[in-house]
């Protein structure tokens, strides 16, 4: 997608739109005045470091966590200042997948993917079941609606998270850690998800992650967050191509300074120590 | 000054407590009641297997601790009841104070064990895994789909076993009678049956309707505030265990004062 593009469709489908956003956890302020867009159709990867806060701002775009000040605007509503019932009209248009893939330990994987058309349809039991089949098909795990969660890999896991996610067609899917804890061929699998996922449906996806290989794989548009602040915004090019000092540094994989010489010094004793 | 603001602090604390608890049972009590005629159904299926477990699986363990305790309640009074000549009071006396007082504590410190505990346990493991989050996400209330089938469970099996607890203590009772107080099996039955007023059996089943609400307000509440870390679990189970025994006397008191002075005993 051109600059070009992006500058039309943000004035004509916005999607979310985050304004001067604040959070605070009790007397910390993890985020300091975020604003972004992210357009209809678009995939917006959400890159930090730990403790930058990009976790928080996720789970506050989800409505988990409630913003000190600020606005968040998700399909023409602020969602940081509407009642509990309309939240929930919302979130039945959104899908999460789960850093740990949050499925229900006590129930099967096709009752877990079924949940939220149970919940929110009175759709007929044998409809649910090709919903279901359709969306674990979607996922590539067909034939697993039997199995329980913990006889599972952790990448079928996520798979599956994912399946429960598109359960109810969500206009907007976000992702919390998409490649956590798994190898990178899986990794690289559910990658590959979220890229078909992307080009099927159309969806608006983000993702919050901390690996660039997958970052660059899957994004049309990069934030990156540090200490609660964003300090870029741009297209993957644009980032690659960044000569920001805190970019260069992220995305270059330098330690702070602090850190490295904290690391030389551990590595000079234990070396002293093994040498005769 | 420090002092002052200490005690300040708790009373607050206290009372947000408390407050939290009466929100928490609140909500999952409208969810019972009033949700199904708002066109958000009851999980009965959920609420039949937590009765389950909380109900018919409890049956062995609270049969034999509730047979132990109507025995030792029988030889402890008549340890007393002998000096007055008065051993063949020992069915009243048993009976009374089982289906009066031992019956429902007894029954809801087993109950507090086995599933006040394990309330906390499973929603406080959901809450680390984010299986809580995932619910809200899915526009799934979390006290709708969890906590509401557990109220249903406990309020309903709490009486239910305190009944079975009731019979099970004037069972091992007998068993001293018979043997020592010169009573037939049948007699024994007979005397604790009319020593026995409704008003004694009914008190004793309000009571342990509200050890239900409390065991399960409790429990789901302490699961509700785990915070992250699997060892946090352990310690909202072990909050949710020492909390509920403590609340659970509490209402006793409160009850048994509220029955003596308002039901003349």
């Amino acid at each position: 997608m051109t600059l070009e593009d992006t500058s039309v469709s943000m004035e004509t489908d916005t999607m979310i739109s985050v304004r001067d956003l604040r959070v605070n956890y009790g007397d910390r302020e993890i985020l300091h005045g975020i604003n972004f867009d992210v357009n209809r159709g678009e995939t917006l990867v959400i890159l930090g470091g730990s403790g930058s806060g990009k976790s928080t701002l996720l789970r506050t775009l989800v409505g988990l966590e409630k913003p000190s000040s600020g606005e968040i605007w998700i399909k023409g509503k602020n969602i940081a200042a509407i009642p509990l019932a309309e939240m929930d009209e919302i979130r039945k248009k959104i899908g999460m997948s789960f850093q740990g893939s949050a499925l229900f330990g006590s129930m099967t994987v096709g009752e877990n993917v079924a949940l939220p058309l149970r919940e929110h349809t009175k759709l007929e039991d044998s409809t649910i079941e090709i919903m279901l089949r359709l969306k674990l098909e979607q996922v590539g795990l067909q034939g697993f609606e039997y199995y329980m969660p913990s006889q599972l890999s952790g990448g079928m896991k996520k798979r599956a998270a994912v399946a429960r996610a598109l359960a109810m067609d969500p206009e907007i899917l976000f992702f919390d850690e998409p490649s956590a804890g798994l190898d990178p061929i899986i990794a690289a699998g559910i990658d590959q998800l979220i890229l078909e996922l992307k080009q099927a449906f159309r969806m608006t996806i983000i993702v919050v992650t901390h690996e660039l290989a997958s970052a660059y794989l899957i994004a049309d548009r990069m934030i990156l967050i540090d200490k609660g602040n964003i300090v870029a915004n741009a297209t993957a090019d644009e980032m690659r191509a960044s000569t920001q000092p805190r970019v260069r540094q992220f995305l270059d994989r330098v330690a702070e300074p602090e850190l490295a010489r904290e690391l030389d010094y551990l590595q000079m004793l234990t070396q002293s120590r093994r040498s005769p | 000054m420090d002092f002052v603001s200490r005690i300040g602090g708790s009373v607050i604390n206290t009372l947000s407590y408390l407050g939290a608890l009466a929100s928490l049972g609140g909500r999952a009590t409208y969810y019972t009641v009033a949700g199904p005629f708002q066109g958000k159904p009851l999980r009965l299926h959920r609420a039949v297997s937590q009765a389950m477990d909380v109900g018919v699986r409890a049956l062995p363990i609270l049969s034999l601790i509730t047979f132990f305790i109507g025995l030792i309640l029988a030889l402890q009074s008549a340890y007393e009841l002998r000096r007055f000549g008065a051993i063949n009071l020992v069915a009243t006396a048993v009976a009374i104070s089982m289906s009066r007082e031992l019956g429902p504590l007894i029954t809801a410190i087993v109950v507090i064990g086995r599933s006040g505990s394990a309330f906390a346990a499973e929603i406080g493991t959901m809450k680390v895994t984010e299986e809580i989050d995932a619910l809200e996400t899915m526009a799934i209330s979390p006290v709708h789909f969890l906590v509401a089938p557990k109220f249903l469970a406990m309020i309903v099996m709490l009486p239910c076993l305190t009944i079975w607890a009731n019979s099970m203590g004037i069972l091992g009772g007998s068993l001293f009678g018979v043997a020592q107080a010169d009573f037939t099996f049948r007699r024994y039955i007979q005397a604790s049956v009319d020593s026995l007023l409704l008003r004694d059996i009914v008190t004793g089943l309000i009571k342990s309707v509200m050890f239900g609400i409390t065991i399960t307000a409790v429990g789901c509440l302490e699961g509700l505030s785990t915070g992250a870390g699997a060892e946090e679990v352990g310690r909202s189970t072990t909050r949710a265990v020492v909390m509920s025994i403590f609340l659970v006397v509490l209402v006793d008191l409160v009850f048994t004062v509220l029955f003596f002075f308002v039901g003349g005993g």
